[in-house]
């Protein structure tokens, strides 16, 4: 990447902040409607402790999430490649769970767990786990199956072959889905905030945006929303590196 | 060695990839299968390999016992190196499959890389080796367990032609001294005349041994510009030649 390359999206973002402030301050729109990059900036200054808090107990759920997500996906595809009838057993459900929303079964999960952190950490996790769960599984499947002869061949049993060829041909796998997973945690947990909002528990994010709403704060509602995606992005770079370093010091970087 | 007596692989699709085949394997030889592609080389060396079980036929081993694990060394068309591990980790594994710690391999792991020529490179990963490097990593794993059996499967076929002929040197050189029994399949004519202390010809599939050439090359200091070499090649081509099908 070149410089300029690199450079390019942070001038793309300031020419489009700089466009978007000359529209609301010439065209004289009110704050309530849009609110200019200024404006949002000063609702964070005045705000900033609470959102930030807020911000922390979004990205607590979030981690927590992905952490079990990470988990929960890795025993499931071991399950999986280990056994057939686990495979037939476990597939449907793991779809089911995938493209159910989970605003639809947000409510009923707070209702059932009824410690709110762990409710919002099982709803976010819900979303999170598929991509896990199913790049895992088809690493442990891609095994180049001349290295499995090899193994075959050298009497390998289970857990060598598991744990010598398996599991670390799998990691690029495994890796790519963490990455998707952080962000659907992220995505997951302020669903779920939204939802407990409305039974009373708002310490996170998006307790912050529906109380905006309600107050009318709207430059306060854009602060939260800015740090939400700000905590995406972060998110995303964060496991990108991650997995390249992972992978460099694995050697197994093509 | 070992014998193969009226053997057969039909697979479920219905493709015969061989049919009634009847070899013997000596130890000490250096035994050249020479087909075209798809007539069942690989699938023949699986098969010798216990990889794979003939339809119909029987394979017998002369001491009676089938191979144990490590008995058997198989150098593929990749190197098929494991990418997180080093050079020397890649060659260690049949070891370590056996349940032999790198600690007390470490000896007999070090000689094998520094008879393939590695020496140096013990620490290096896959990546960064050349395909010709690779495939030395790949022979000195298939020799590390001292195997009674060598099979090669087109070992050289993706190497450029320096690369190539300096391998099939080395190979042919390892060979003389251990006398390791060899299995080499290959499409080229050239390195089968090189390497061969026996050649078979195989027909199209469904493949059979059409012939069968002994090849005592005398052992000059370059095989490769002896006049015996060529005609040895020209003799494999006319074979080659009277078995395929126009
Ligand atoms: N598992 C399998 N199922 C069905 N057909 C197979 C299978 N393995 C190999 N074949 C077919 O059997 C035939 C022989 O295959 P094999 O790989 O042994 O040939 P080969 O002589 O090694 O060819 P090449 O020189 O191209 O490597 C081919 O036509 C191949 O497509
Ligand atoms: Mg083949």
């Amino acid at each position: 990447m070149t410089s300029v390359e690199r450079a390019a999206p942070i001038a793309f973002g300031l020419i489009g902040l700089g466009l978007w402030q000359g529209a609301v301050s010439s065209l004289h729109v009110p704050v309530y409607v849009l609110p200019g990059p200024t404006a949002i900036v000063a609702a964070f200054w005045i705000d900033h402790t609470s959102l930030l808090i807020s911000l922390l107990s979004t990205l607590a759920v979030t981690a927590a999430a992905l952490v079990a997500a990470a988990l929960l996906g890795m025993i499931l595809a071991l399950a999986m490649a280990a056994s057939r009838v686990a495979r037939a057993a476990i597939q449907p459900w793991a779809v089911v769970l995938q493209v159910t929303p989970v605003v639809a079964i947000a409510p009923l999960i707070i209702i059932w767990v009824n410690q709110q952190f762990a409710a919002l950490v099982v709803c976010a996790t819900i979303v999170a786990f598929f991509p896990v769960l199913s790049n895992t599984a088809a690493g442990l499947a891609a095994t180049p199956p001349e290295l499995a002869d090899l193994f075959r061949l050298n009497g390998a049993n289970r857990r060598q072959t598991l744990f010598l060829l398996r599991l670390p041909a799998a990691l690029p796998y495994f890796l790519a889905g963490l990455r998707i997973a952080g962000t659907l945690a992220l995505v997951g947990a302020v669903v779920a905030e939204f939802v407990a909002s409305s039974g009373g528990f708002a310490a996170g994010l998006a307790g912050r945006i529906l109380e905006a709403g309600y107050r009318l704060e709207i430059p306060r509602m854009f602060a939260a929303l800015t740090l939400l995606a700000l905590a995406g992005i972060t998110i995303y770079a964060a496991l990108g590196s991650f997995e390249r370093a992972v992978l460099r010091r694995f050697g197994a970087a093509s | 060695m070992l014998r193969l007596t009226g053997a057969g692989r039909r697979f479920v699709n219905g493709t015969i990839a061989f049919a009634d085949i009847d070899m013997r394997i000596d130890a000490g030889e250096f035994v050249v299968l020479l087909g075209p592609s798809g007539c069942g080389k690989s699938t023949l060396l699986r098969l010798l390999a216990g990889l794979d079980v003939p339809d119909t036929g029987t394979i017998v081993w002369n001491d009676g016992t089938p191979p144990a694990p490590g008995d058997i060394g198989f150098v593929f068309q990749d190197a098929t190196l494991l990418p997180w591990a080093s050079a020397e980790q890649n060659v260690h594994l049949p070891l370590r499959l056996a349940g032999k710690s790198f600690s007390e391999t470490r000896n007999e792991v070090r000689a094998t890389i520094a008879q393939l020529g590695l020496a140096g490179f013990e620490d290096a990963k896959p990546a960064s080796l050349s395909g010709g490097m690779k495939m030395r990593v790949s022979i000195a794993r298939a020799l590390v367990s001292r195997p009674r059996l060598l099979l090669m499967d087109e070992p050289f076929a993706a190497l450029d032609e320096f690369t190539r002929h300096r391998l099939q040197d080395d190979l042919h050189a390892l060979w003389r001294e251990a006398r390791t029994t060899v299995v080499f399949v290959t499409h080229s004519i050239y390195e089968t005349a090189y390497l061969a202390s026996r050649i078979l010809v195989m027909t199209p599939r469904p493949g059979r041994i059409a012939a069968e050439i002994p090849c005592p090359l005398p052992d000059p200091a370059d095989r490769r510009t002896d006049p015996a070499y060529a005609s040895l090649t020209a003799q494999v081509t006319e074979t080659l030649r009277a078995v395929m099908p126009a």
